[in-house]
């Protein structure tokens, strides 16, 4: 369930927390009357991510798991908590130096193929672009050479460089950010979506490819997703999001044979699913509340059938891997792993 | 067998554009039962959505329905004029889209667009529909609605917009619904409670619903039948459960493959090389050949016509009785080439 004790975690995520002020705008503000108004998009988050395993985070939509991936790259700072990769602090000053070559070994690939890849630029100045930017490689034509074999590797043609973007399917151009990915030679890729966007056939194109580099190449991913089959095909280990918090973390199997959260439960309950064809469910009751205004206490506890008073007032902490009083306090069963 | 609601045969549409003609929907016919689910699945491009607009007469120019018939229980519906169409659409056909936010008019109260729809499509009084409108949103399971009602659409979050947008389709108790990508914007938690609501009313009103998605795991929980799409054509129509379990066709096979489930642990899925061919460039013979384990000569040059075959019907010669060939061809003697990473 947690990585191996002897071998230091590669990601360490603590208490990692992002608020976004949401007032309306200040002149608003004074004729109106209203207070500022804060949204706490990632409310004290930790996990670990182990090198070489797949890291997933799931949940719906405004539980805050694009805004943790962000965080983990540095494109967002946190407004709380820390991010250490390999041992380097991702937001302290001290280790600045370290950090900057830290960068160059993590990469993202975003959910849409379509926006992330520069219009303009041809493909083998897109995948270069890395190479470039961190000087990795000198020699023009030693740059080429690079470009071609990654393209190759991605499973397109050398010569498709010489396109531009829009000549490519999603599936393709999906690849070309693969490559790109990994041109500075990143050991660590963080995908937000990176297959929402595709077709099914095409989806699974890529998402055999992400595994086969990974085999060949050692590479740790963070892979963000709301589609529970594509992380249980994915992931080694799972985090479940809901509204800002981890509500439960467990391993791949484990997390599908016997989910603890009554959150998890009911997700797993209610995705369609191919294995499902006529089999009758009690659908979900509610949605997800406003993130302005959370619920107190367990923010679940609304839509929670097990919920009672304590549950309404003190926020459940993550112990043995969920975040539930009804689990810790054994109100309710926990299923036994399969 | 009963009169079947919808009725397609043989539906052709094309797009003219200054490349040529494109053929989005090239020979689809089906059937729809009173309260039946059919489903329609397909990767984007296959033509799913065009069909449901086909049917509803929302094909805008430069697309025109080329050829084929569309029968609404005994009435052919697709020759009729656009003001005689017009009367149709929302009363006897009802149509649910994707983004319940572009279906609902921002500036007015969710009460007084299904009044106006109801007081549209029958004779009631304002009171009287005001009261009818309360019963829908009643009924597609919106709270309080006595309250609800005077409130505007950006006051509901996503899947209860899309609840109103149901409650606005059902408005003339239309004998066809056509849901097009009707959960796709929705969180899987209201997916849930979307499709079991579709459910529910099909039963209960006998609807026929046409449901257009590319979730192949929305169809499998909510169609009775389901047809799979590719390139304009239907690859394979049949029972929901004989279709995702026991899949005829060799793309509806991949496709299934292709789907990573729940239900089975983490393996490396099928993978269909390639992609959909475009509109421009849809390959003679059988559309799917290029990508095909089995094809062989035949499919390069004949167009499969869709065969009987159990309970489903499959466009596809592996299946051609009379062709003595065809038997050996299932055997997958040459895989094709596994795009990805070279070994």
């Amino acid at each position: 369930m947690s990585p191996p004790a002897s071998a230091a975690p590669y990601v360490t995520v603590r208490d990692l927390r992002r608020v976004f002020d949401v007032s309306k705008p200040w002149l608003n503000r004074m004729l109106e009357g209203g207070e500022k108004q804060f949204l706490t998009a990632v409310d004290d988050i930790s996990f670990e991510i182990a090198r070489g395993e797949t890291f997933a985070l799931v949940g719906e939509s405004g539980s805050g798991k694009s805004t943790v991936a962000r965080m983990v790259v540095g494109l967002l700072p946190p407004t709380a908590g820390e991010v250490t990769i390999t041992g380097i602090s991702m937001s302290s000053a001290a280790a600045s130096a370290e950090r900057q070559r830290m960068r160059r070994r993590i990469q993202m690939i975003f959910q849409d193929p379509y926006a992330s890849l520069n219009p303009r630029w041809r493909v083998d100045r897109i995948v270069a672009e890395p190479i470039r930017a961190f000087d990795l490689i000198k020699e023009e034509r030693a740059i080429v050479a690079r470009v071609g074999e990654l393209l190759t590797l991605v499973g397109l043609h050398p010569d498709d460089g010489k396109k531009y973007p829009h000549e490519f399917s999603g599936g393709q151009r999906q690849r070309i950010a693969i490559a790109r990915a990994l041109a500075s030679n990143a050991e660590f890729i963080v995908c937000d979506e990176p297959t929402s966007a595709l077709d099914v056939s095409v989806q699974a194109q890529i998402l055999n490819l992400m595994r086969d580099l990974q085999d060949r190449l050692g590479l740790t991913y963070l892979f963000i997703s709301h589609n529970l089959a594509v992380v249980r095909h994915m992931a080694t280990r799972i985090g479940v999001m809901y509204l800002g918090r981890i509500v439960e973390i467990s391993g791949g199997h484990e997390l599908f044979a016997a989910p603890k959260h009554p959150y998890t439960r009911m997700l797993l309950d209610a995705v369609p699913d191919l294995g499902m064809t006529g089999k009758q469910r009690v659908p979900v009751q509610g949605e997800i509340p406003n993130p302005i205004d959370p619920p107190s206490g367990c923010t679940f506890n609304p839509r929670c059938p097990y919920a009672n008073d304590r549950c309404r007032r003190e926020t459940p902490p993550l112990n043995e891997g969920v975040a539930c009083h009804a689990v810790h306090e054994r109100r309710i069963d926990i299923p036994r792993a399969a | 067998m009963t009169q079947p609601v919808l009725s397609v045969r043989d539906l052709r549409v094309e797009f003219v554009t200054r490349r040529g003609v494109l053929k989005a929907i090239d020979g689809v016919s089906f059937d729809i039962a009173p309260g039946e689910v059919l489903g329609v699945v397909g990767e984007s491009g296959a033509g799913k959505s065009v069909t449901g607009s086909a049917v509803i007469g929302l094909i805008d120019p430069p697309g025109r329905i080329a050829g084929g018939e569309v029968w609404l229980s005994e009435q052919r519906i697709d020759n009729l004029s656009p003001e005689e169409m017009r009367r149709i659409r929302g009363k006897r056909i009802g149509m649910i889209f994707q983004d319940p936010l572009t279906s609902l008019n921002p500036l007015y109260r969710v009460g007084e667009q299904l009044v106006e729809t109801i007081q549209t499509h029958t004779d009631l009084s304002a009171a009287a529909a005001r009261r009818r409108a309360i019963e829908l949103l009643t009924e597609v399971g919106i709270p309080a609605p006595e309250r609800r009602i005077d409130g505007y659409p950006h006051e509901f979050s996503g899947g209860m917009r899309q609840r109103v947008v149901i409650a606005l389709a059902l408005c003339a108790e239309p004998e066809l619904i056509i849901a097009d990508e009707p959960t796709t914007a929705l969180d899987v938690s209201v997916q849930a409670q979307i499709i079991s609501l579709l459910q529910r009313l099909g039963r209960e009103h006998g609807t026929a619903i046409m449901l257009v998605t590319h979730d192949m795991g929305v169809i499998a929980e909510t169609a009775d039948r389901v047809a799979v799409m590719y390139a304009g054509r239907i690859a394979e129509i049949g029972p929901v459960q004989d279709v995702v379990q026991n899949p005829l066709h060799p793309y509806a096979r991949g496709l299934m493959g292709a789907i990573p489930t729940l239900a089975q642990d983490a393996s490396r899925l099928v993978q269909i090389p390639g992609s959909m061919p475009r509109l421009s460039a849809i390959p003679p013979g059988c559309p799917f050949n290029p990508r095909c384990p089995h094809a062989w000569d035949r499919c390069r040059i004949d167009r499969p016509e869709p065969i009987q075959h159990g309970a489903h019907k499959v466009a596809c010669h592996l299946y051609d009785l009379n062709d003595p060939t065809a038997e050996a061809h299932k055997v997958l003697t040459h895989p094709p080439a596994e795009e990805g990473v070279p070994a």
